[in-house]
């Protein structure tokens, strides 16, 4: 016995693994599979898609253009050289009301927040409160970590610096009651944003913190007065700049301004403008936008669609597969 | 001994000569010479990470990879942080090393034990115990019996008679046969036991110089690859021109005027952004080159070189050997193998020859009847005759037919005078080291098998003068007076002795081809003959190899006065060969007929049904053979290789090159009679090298070709001739091959046919064809092969071929071309995103993808599904394959992997790539999440194609894997969970607090991956991705199935492993072809037995030393066993003058020498 095993040493294990022969399903493309398969798929993706354009198209959306390009255009004046403090009045009218909660969009296109180097323009340890960045911001930041007199900017980077500035104001036209439209402006950022990646500096108060910086080169205040009737909502935690640093990802896009949670009934309104920001140097558009959303989010009708299209597709492939299968089936004997 | 592998030292100006003075250090030291150490390692522990890096980034791929790194760190151009680079690189960087450091570890250890064998070494008039790689130049050594050598020696003095040392090369050329050495009379007489001289040391020995270099031999698939990654490169260009072209016109038009909000420090010069931009995109589009791609193509060539390892149906217990892979890059080359070109001896044959049958008389002996008259197949099992009547016997011998040894003890005179002149006639030498164990050196194994046979009958041959042969008959020693050995040559075909019996009768005994002898025989033999000749046509139909045997009692007076012309023959100057002739001609004839015998070339288990298997998988077998024509002929019959159903076989024999090129066009023309005769399919290759396309011929046929024949058929003017005629064959037949043809053969067919070729054998004169093969297979089991070492894979019987071929090869390759097709795939897409991405974000060389998941992808998302596939994946299960070599064709095409399939893999991502791009695109551009907030920001954009693409290439994997094992469900299953877990552990508050710069994607997945439209939209992409792809191949599968579609239809319809085919019975012919003839050995032996020289000792068997008698006569060559069978002793090409043919060469020791 002894001997044998000696003599079968190099023998190799009998492994299912060494041998090749471990258990596995072997899948097929075969007819019992593909063609009811594509036939399922397609009345589910049917279904999905009737579901989806439904849905998209009982989401109401109102968009207006105000860059003031036109003529006609009610901002028409404000896009002038030299006018400061700007405000236009945007009216309309709506004639199906709103309902449920309104959220209140800017818009902007051919605005390239995702180019790559506006998009790492800013420096996340500074943005986190760490207040050894506001003394020496991150050199992504360049050309506007430091100003002209080699002061640290804070916030720093080309992000910040061109947040948007424009502000609105919406009323409600009741003939001559002119009423305001409450806009909130809580929450419009996301919890991560406002509760963890964005904090201010715990130095009280806030303003000691930005000592020996600069202000962002175009902001009119520093970002320690960016909300000063609310410290919640100061700094760098300011929800309109959370919103702001949450770049796009592309050139045509819109945030979230305010949400009017009563809903807008109809009625006629004005939208008070004060034009600021400048868009028209790189053919920009600025727009505003109601909309409220459903299950699916935002309107949007291009996936109710696509999966009705495609859904017919499969549908349509099965029924030529089914033929194909009938017709050429390969001859089993070999 | 793995010294074989290294590369040769590059070659020193040519040494013309070499000063020394033995036994002196000092002055031998003068000169420099190497020392004896032998070195095939390439490091040490210091050198190692230097050289070893070095080495890696000679590797155009690692090299690429620095040089991107180069460019992160330039902050104009960096797109990507350093670490998606760096991480893959050092990951790639360090597998290689750890390869390559366990790789010498392996080298180091066999030096050393190389190295510090001992020898005995002669300083100070002392003898020292030394370890060889002390030993210098000039030293004199003293070696006993059995030693290793490991330096070229000149040999001064022996202990033996004549001062003959006798060497054994085994671990040169896998011959175990023992070589002999005679030192010069000069120095013979100084000492006793073999004292030599070390002349040349360590590198500069001549087996260390004629080691060649050994090339490194890469597959199709390889150099498709190096193709195809400079295809990538120059579309990488491509596409980094268009995007910095797109970069040029942004800046132009748009980027100029944005510079409101985003102001560039140097200015707004367009064409530098573009510059700067090419070279941002050549670092985030880096990943079509994939870096990962050489070492998983190597992990999965090595993981499916192990299965070849572990493989117990290429174990052999009888020598205990697995299968080895020995080269553990050439996988894949396997499943594409067109030629398999094969030695025969040792490797279709065992090169043992059994007597296995013998007409005695007009008696067949040999078969075994049942009761009924029935003849009954001789198994294992059959009973063997009982041969303990005879002392002397060879307990190894078998014979089953019991009348024989009956006929022998009643005496019969016509049997015992067959069994006596076995004994008699041949040139074997008896050693007899122990009474009654008796060791036959036979020249040929044929002559071994006949005297064997008659020794087993009660004839046993004992010991032999050079003038006397001593036999023991039935128990009585004898002693026949030797008079004269008419001596074998190829044009005779037969040798014969003239013997004086000791009761003074004078006999000649002769043995030969039947046909000689026939015309030599006495006309009262003519009834007998008539039915000899149906025993030998009978015999030749089972593939035996016969003789004919004959006898004549001499008259002394004519004896006498033959002999004194004889005598004046062979001292005469001029025409002594002629006068010979006719003398020998003269005292052969009307012999008397004795019968004749059938000797079994035995065939290696299985040969014939592997062969069958392999001709089916559309493999061309040629055999290159150092046997004669009628004898490779034979065994070509008897393994399947020539069938009596093909339509024809030529037989190109030709001696003079107009005969050749005429035999080979009217081959041509008969098997393909409407051929334009001017057209030759061919394309043009670079270089003006030819590419000879296949040419469709009706019917099968074979083709024989003989040495001579060959060696003008492979001249240049003809090769191309030789060529076109012999691939249209089914299989040929080379005899008579030197080594040197047998690579040219190889070289040839490389050289015009775009096929794999495949060399497969086991002495060294096959070294020559398994170095120049795609892949060289050797045949292992007996200790140091000179063919194994040198080979790629080495099994121990011929028969596991067909699994290497049809089962490991097959997979290798479908695994590997599926690998590298999804690989390719993968990449592609990956990287494509980018690429549309850039015409959306200012051609700015923004990512898509989170910066982390660039980093992963490749090494933890998608390694090991795609690893997994790569190791577990088969169509059909290795009994299948089997039951359908036609399985293996695609291979052969190049069907799964070719730049046809590539362009398509790199369609199909250009499709995917789009639709994981514009769907998430539209789906998501001017939508917000269901609270109304954003969703189509940068962070959750990217989280949402990077999931898109993550899911469409496992379902694209899902969709190639036709075998999921539960590691290959695991694998694919875990990756996606191992997505999702490091995406959400990345993303969490906690990795984000510990290095806010490093993980700025906090968040993100949380607040995308609960909004419904984006499930929905990898849903979409998923789907989209995955559906012309199912259509494509479902419809494929119906309108034009392939032969693999055709057998996974069967299995499933199986569903069941098929019974394994029925053993099929022994192949038997009743063929009117007459067999071989049982010799093939060399002319020379009768002068020599008869010499003495031989004789003054006995042979001595096991192994001894090796040493060259200096440089005076050739050492080392790779001629081998076919060297002894040159039918003349001068060399059989020309090309091979300088390869002297040593004789007694060929004396082969009957008994096994391994023990």
């Amino acid at each position: 016995m002894g001997k044998e095993e000696q003599e079968l040493a190099n023998r190799p294990d009998n492994t299912a693994f060494t041998q090749q022969r471990l258990p596995a399903w072997q899948p097929m493309l075969s007819a019992g599979i593909v063609i009811p398969g594509f036939v399922l798929i397609g009345l589910a993706f049917i279904g999905i898609g009737v579901a989806l354009f439904i849905t998209s198209r009982s989401i109401q959306v109102l968009e207006f253009d105000y860059t003031g390009v036109e003529q006609n255009s009610p901002c028409f004046n404000c896009t002038g050289q030299k006018v400061l403090n700007c405000v236009c009045n945007l009216d309309f009218s709506i004639d199906r009301p709103f309902t449920g909660t309104v959220f209140f969009y800017y818009g902007l296109s051919n605005y390239f927040q995702n180019f790559r180097k506006y998009s790492v323009s800013k420096d996340d340890s500074q943005l986190y409160g760490d207040i050894t960045y506001f003394k020496s911001p991150s050199v992504t930041c360049s050309p506007y970590d430091y100003d002209s007199n080699n002061q640290p900017i804070v916030p720093c980077g080309s992000i910040a610096n061109s947040m948007f500035n424009d502000t609105f104001k919406l009323n409600n036209i009741n003939g001559s009651k002119v009423d305001l439209v409450p806009l909130d402006g809580k929450g419009i950022a996301w919890w991560t944003d406002y509760n963890i990646k964005y904090r201010n500096p715990s130095i009280t108060p806030l303003k000691n913190a930005f000592n020996n910086t600069v202000k962002p080169i175009f902001w009119s205040k520093p970002a320690y007065e960016l909300d000063t009737t609310d410290p919640a909502n100061n700094g760098f935690i300011n929800q309109d700049f959370l919103v702001w640093m949450r770049r796009a990802a592309l050139p045509n896009f819109r945030k979230l301004y305010r949400r009017i949670d009563k809903g807008l009934p109809i009625g006629n309104y004005s939208l008070a403008i004060s034009y600021n920001y400048p868009v028209l140097s790189f053919n920009g558009r600025k727009k505003v936008v109601f909309s409220n959303v459903s299950w699916m989010g935002g309107k949007n009708e291009f996936l109710g669609i696509a999966y009705l299209v495609i859904g017919s597709m499969c549908v349509f492939m099965s029924i030529v597969m089914l033929i194909v299968y009938a017709k050429f089936k390969f001859p089993e004997e070999d | 001994m793995s010294f074989f592998g290294m590369d040769c030292l590059r070659k020193k100006e040519r040494e013309l000569e070499r000063k020394l003075r033995a036994n002196d250090r000092e002055y031998n030291l003068t000169f420099k010479y190497a020392t004896n150490a032998i070195k095939t390692s390439k490091y040490n522990p210091f050198t190692f990470l230097p050289l070893n890096l070095f080495e890696q980034f000679q590797r155009i791929a690692n090299a690429y990879f620095l040089f991107l790194l180069v460019l992160q760190v330039i902050p104009q151009i960096s797109s990507l942080s350093w670490f998606t680079t760096v991480v893959p690189l050092v990951l790639v960087l360090t597998v290689t090393a750890a390869k390559d450091a366990t790789d010498d570890i392996n080298r180091h250890r066999s030096d050393n034990q190389v190295n510090n064998r001992k020898v005995q070494v002669l300083i100070d008039r002392k003898l020292q115990s030394k370890k060889w790689m002390d030993v210098q130049v000039g030293d004199i050594i003293r070696l006993e019996n059995n030693q290793f050598v490991t330096a070229d020696l000149l040999l001064l003095s022996s202990s033996e008679p004549l001062n003959l040392v006798y060497i054994e090369t085994a671990e040169l050329d896998g011959e175990t046969n023992l070589k002999v050495r005679q030192a010069l009379t000069v120095t013979g007489d100084l000492g006793e036991d073999s004292e030599k001289l070390a002349d040349f040391n360590g590198p500069e020995t001549k087996l260390m110089q004629n080691c060649g270099k050994t090339t490194f031999k890469r597959t199709s698939i390889d150099r498709l690859m190096n193709v195809l990654v400079l295809c990538i490169f120059g579309f990488l260009a491509f596409m980094c021109t268009i995007l910095a072209i797109g970069n040029f016109f942004w800046e132009v038009n748009e980027g100029s005027q944005f510079m409101v909000f985003l102001p560039r420090q140097d200015g707004n010069n367009a064409a530098f952004s573009a510059f700067l931009t090419f070279w941002s995109y050549v670092i985030i589009l880096n990943t079509v080159v994939p870096i990962s791609l050489y070492v998983s193509v190597e992990i999965i060539r090595l993981g499916n070189s192990f299965y070849i390892d572990w493989d117990r149906k290429m174990y052999f217990a009888r020598y205990n050997t697995p299968a080895e892979a020995r080269t553990t890059t050439l996988n894949e080359e396997l499943g594409q193998i067109k030629y398999v070109f094969s030695d025969k001896t040792g490797t279709l044959t065992q090169n043992i020859m059994t007597f296995n049958k013998c007409s005695i008389n007009g008696k067949s002996y040999g078969d075994v009847y049942d009761y009924t008259g029935q003849r009954l197949e001789i198994t294992e099992h059959t009973e063997t005759v009982d041969f303990s009547f005879n002392p002397l016997a060879d307990p190894r011998f078998m014979f089953h037919d019991h009348s024989l040894v009956e006929a022998v003890k009643l005496e019969d005179p016509e049997v015992h005078n067959f069994f006596r002149l076995l004994a008699l006639c041949h040139t074997v030498m008896a050693e007899e080291k122990k009474e009654g164990e008796l060791f036959y050196q036979a020249q040929s194994p044929d002559e071994g098998a006949l005297v064997t046979a008659a020794r087993n009958f009660g004839f046993v041959f004992r010991s032999r003068t050079p003038d006397s042969v001593s036999i023991v008959e039935m128990g009585e020693q004898r002693s026949y007076e030797l008079l004269a050995i008419l001596d074998f040559n190829n044009v005779r075909k037969r040798m014969s002795v003239i013997v004086r019996s000791p009761e003074g009768k004078l006999c000649l005994y002769c043995k030969g081809a039947d046909t000689i002898i026939y015309e030599r025989l006495h006309q009262s033999c003519s009834k007998l003959m008539d039915v000899t000749t149906e025993h030998l046509n009978e015999f030749a139909g089972e593939g035996l190899r016969t003789l004919a045997l004959a006898y004549k009692n001499l008259d002394e007076e004519y004896f006498n006065q033959w002999k004194q012309r004889h005598h004046e023959a062979s001292t005469e100057l001029d025409n002594q060969e002629s006068k010979l002739e006719e003398l020998y001609e003269e005292i052969e004839k009307d012999l008397l007929l004795l019968g004749a015998t059938a000797i079994e070339d035995k065939l290696q288990d299985g040969v014939p049904q592997t062969i069958e298997q392999l001709s089916k998988a559309n493999i061309k077998i040629w055999v290159l053979t150092g046997d004669k024509q009628e004898t490779a002929e034979n065994i070509g019959y008897s393994c399947n290789l020539l069938r009596e159903e093909m339509n024809d076989v030529f037989i190109v024999s030709g001696n003079s090159p107009e005969d050749v090129r005429e035999e080979l066009r009217n081959a041509r023309t008969s098997m393909k009679p409407v051929e334009d005769s001017m057209f030759v399919p061919e394309r043009t290759l670079g270089k003006g090298v030819k590419l000879i396309a296949d040419e469709l011929v009706n019917g099968e046929y074979g083709l024989v070709i003989n040495g001579h024949s060959l060696a003008y058929a492979l001249e240049g003017s003809m090769e191309l001739e030789f060529l076109r005629t012999a691939c249209m064959c089914k299989s040929v037949i080379c005899c008579r091959v030197t080594p040197l043809q047998k690579a040219q053969v190889v070289e040839l067919v490389k050289k015009y046919k775009q096929a794999v070729t495949l060399a497969i054998g086991d002495g060294a004169n096959d070294v020559s064809m398994i170095k120049a093969a795609h892949i060289g297979v050797g045949i292992s089991g007996q200790e140091g092969m000179q063919a194994v070492l040198s080979s790629d894979y080495s099994f121990a019987q011929f028969r596991f071929l067909q699994r290497l071929l049809l089962v490991h090869g097959r997979w290798s390759y479908l695994r590997m071309c599926k690998f590298l097709r999804y690989f390719f795939y993968k990449n592609f897409t990956f990287t494509f995103v980018h690429f549309w991405y850039g015409f959306f974000c200012g051609f700015s060389a923004q990512t898509v993808y989170d910066e982390w998941f660039i980093t992963l992808y490749n090494l933890m998302y998608t390694a090991l599904p795609v690893l997994g596939m790569s190791l577990f994946d088969q169509d059909v299960n290795d009994v299948w394959s089997f039951q359908y070599p036609q399985l293996y064709i695609p291979g052969q095409l190049n069907l799964y992997f070719s730049r046809k399939a590539f362009f398509k893999c790199a369609l199909h991502s250009c499709y995917s790539s789009m639709v994981l791009f514009f769907i998430p695109y539209l789906a998501m551009h001017n939508t917000v999440r269901d609270d109304g907030k954003d969703v189509a920001d940068y962070q959750s954009f990217a989280l949402l194609t990077q999931t898109c693409l993550l899911f469409a290439v496992t379902i694209q994997l899902a969709l190639e894997m036709s075998y999921w094992t539960a590691v290959n469900t695991f694998f694919v299953l875990g990756s996606l969970a191992m997505y999702f877990a490091v995406t959400f552990t990345m993303y969490s508050n906690g990795m984000f607090l510990m290095l806010p710069s490093a993980f700025p994607f906090i968040g993100t997945a949380r607040n995308s991956l609960n909004q419904p439209n984006i499930w929905l939209t990898i849903l979409l992409t998923s789907i989209l991705c995955v559906l012309p792809v199912v259509t494509y191949r479902f419809l494929f599968i119906q309108l034009y199935p392939t032969i693999n579609d055709k057998v996974m239809f069967k299995v499933r319809q199986a569903k069941a492993t098929p019974a394994p085919p029925p053993l099929r019975t022994r192949i038997r012919r009743t063929s009117s072809r007459r067999s071989g003839y049982a010799f093939s050995h060399a002319q020379g032996y009768g002068n020599l037995v008869t010499s003495g020289r031989f004789l003054r000792r006995p042979a001595l068997s096991g192994s001894s030393g090796f040493g060259n008698i200096g440089r005076t006569t050739t050492g080392f060559s790779p001629m081998g066993r076919s060297a002894g069978y040159s039918p003349t002793g001068r060399p059989q090409n020309a090309k091979v003058q300088d390869v002297e043919v040593t004789s007694l060469q060929m004396y082969r020791t009957i008994k096994d020498p391994a023990f």
